[in-house]
């Protein structure tokens, strides 16, 4: 090895995996229509990644709404598959 | 130092000896393949007389996990398994040293299934000699004791876990005299574990261990870990001498090398050697005794696995005719373990004769790409290094 190779830390900061954005993995994106949505939140519960959170919207009275982090959605389509009025489809994301 | 020799069960000797060391944390599963070794350091727990926490897991996979938390925490921990037990430690082994954490265990060696069998070879450590743990190997009950504090010595030093491998059965099973060193006086050697601030997880203090380590960045991280295992032959080397002198404890006693490294036995230009790891040591030596032997035929006990410790391995058997490597394991489809290892220790020696070199390529999703060959092909009839890390960034 030469001496002046690339020393890799392998202890970094704390909280440093939100900074791998995991979105750009997946190749179709899941989109809600909220006036099919029943704000059930199973979504949110099954969502492997954790990023479906549940939102309150003032334009809908404060109703919760899924709201999904592109940055960090794999596209796995769990949530399409589970939701029960299927207000949930997969749109192409390239 | 007071030597006072006390008739033992292996594991009861490497279970007083574990308890001398004082870990924080010890963790393991209590079922077959295991050793009276975590069962007696339960009962030294339940009878008050040591400070470890003893957590019971309800795996090997759980154990070793616990472990691996544990020693995260920047606490001393130990463990103990065998046979299909260390089968089912084996992705949290390549964590362990991945992360670079001295976590030392100690493996029974025992055989694998199937067919079922639990008896002693050494099938089980041979599976995981590529995770990255420094691998030692004892023969007998006082190097199994020893071999033990070494391996917190070497751990703790250079931030890599450590294997300590006895024979099932022949060791773990059997009585022997032996000195089992008082906690002060292992403490003179291996002082309390502190690592530093900001390598262990801490509220106070939070650090990521385990991270995601893209294309870009693994195969360094492989070739660093490599190179530290390698590195690590000299402290071992060293450490060993240190702790002869404080304890007056001396393993090899007829051997004309002993370097904690290898041991070797016999005369200066043997016709014959024989290479063997753990407890056979003692019946090849035995044999040779027996049958008038000793003028013509050497025995060489390796004690580092890994690193293998090729240099010295050369040196004695470098010029040596006949040699029979005993082995206690296979690589299925192709030789025993040691004996490939040797293969290409003596070939980086034998320059000249047939060059065959070792690229290592595309570890953790880095490009193979044509340049890289190319590259290569060029490189080969050169005369360096026979193992090589390529594609560097």
């Amino acid at each position: 090895m030469k001496k002046n190779a690339k020393k890799i830390k392998l202890i970094t900061e704390a909280g440093t995996s939100l900074a791998n954005k995991t979105g750009p993995w997946r190749t179709h994106r899941p989109e809600t229509d909220y006036e099919v949505c029943i704000g059930c939140s199973l979504c949110s519960k099954i969502c492997p990644e954790g990023c479906i959170e549940m939102v309150s919207c003032p334009e809908r009275g404060g109703k919760l709404k899924p709201a999904t982090d592109y940055d960090y959605c794999k596209g796995c389509a769990l949530c399409v598959r589970e939701c029960p009025v299927k207000a949930i489809k997969m749109k192409k994301d390239y | 130092m007071k030597k006072q020799k006390q008739i033992l069960e292996g594991s009861q000797a490497i279970a007083l000896t574990v308890k001398n060391i004082n870990p924080a944390v010890v963790s393991a599963y209590p079922i077959t393949p295991q050793t009276h070794i975590v069962e007696d350091l339960a009962k030294i727990k339940a009878d008050g007389e040591a400070s470890y926490e003893y957590v019971r897991a309800e795996s090997e996979f759980a154990a070793a996990s616990i472990v691996l938390g544990a020693s995260a925490t920047g606490v001393r921990v130990y463990s103990a398994t065998s046979s299909q037990g260390l089968l089912l430690m084996t992705e949290v082994l390549f964590n362990i040293a991945g992360m670079r954490l001295p976590v030392v265990m100690t493996c029974a060696n025992r055989s694998v299934s199937a067919p079922i069998n639990i008896w002693n070879d050494q099938s089980d450590v041979m599976s995981i000699r590529d995770a990255g743990w420094v691998q030692l190997f004892a023969a007998n009950h006082q190097e199994a004791v020893d071999s033990h504090i070494l391996a917190y010595k070497i751990a703790e030093k250079l931030k890599l876990p450590v294997m300590v491998n006895v024979d099932g059965f022949i060791l773990t099973h059997s009585y022997e005299p032996v000195v089992i060193p008082e906690a002060a006086l292992i403490k003179k050697y291996l002082s309390d574990y502190r690592p530093e601030t900001g390598t262990y997880l801490d509220p106070e203090k939070p650090v990521t261990l385990g991270a995601f380590f893209t294309p870009e960045y693994y195969l360094e991280t492989r070739e660093a870990l490599h190179n530290d295992l390698l590195k690590s032959l000299a402290i071992i080397k060293k450490e060993y001498r240190v702790w002869q002198k404080i304890s007056g404890i001396k393993n090899g006693g007829r051997a004309t090398i002993d370097n904690g490294l290898v041991e070797y036995y016999g005369p200066k230009k043997p016709a014959t050697i024989l290479i063997a790891l753990g407890s056979v040591a003692g019946t090849i030596l035995e044999t040779i005794k027996n049958n008038q032997l000793a003028g013509k035929v050497g025995l060489l006990k390796i004690k580092v696995y890994r690193p293998f410790p090729s240099e010295e391995i050369i040196k004695i058997i470098g010029r040596v005719k006949n040699i029979a490597v005993i082995e206690k394991a296979i690589s299925l489809g192709q030789a025993g373990p040691l004996y490939g290892d040797l293969k290409t220790a003596l070939n980086a020696n034998l320059s000249g004769r047939l060059n065959i070199k070792n690229y290592i390529v595309g570890l953790g999703g880095r490009d193979v790409t044509e340049k890289m060959l190319a590259d290569i092909i060029k490189d080969v009839p050169r005369k360096n290094k026979i193992i090589k890390f390529r594609g560097k960034i």
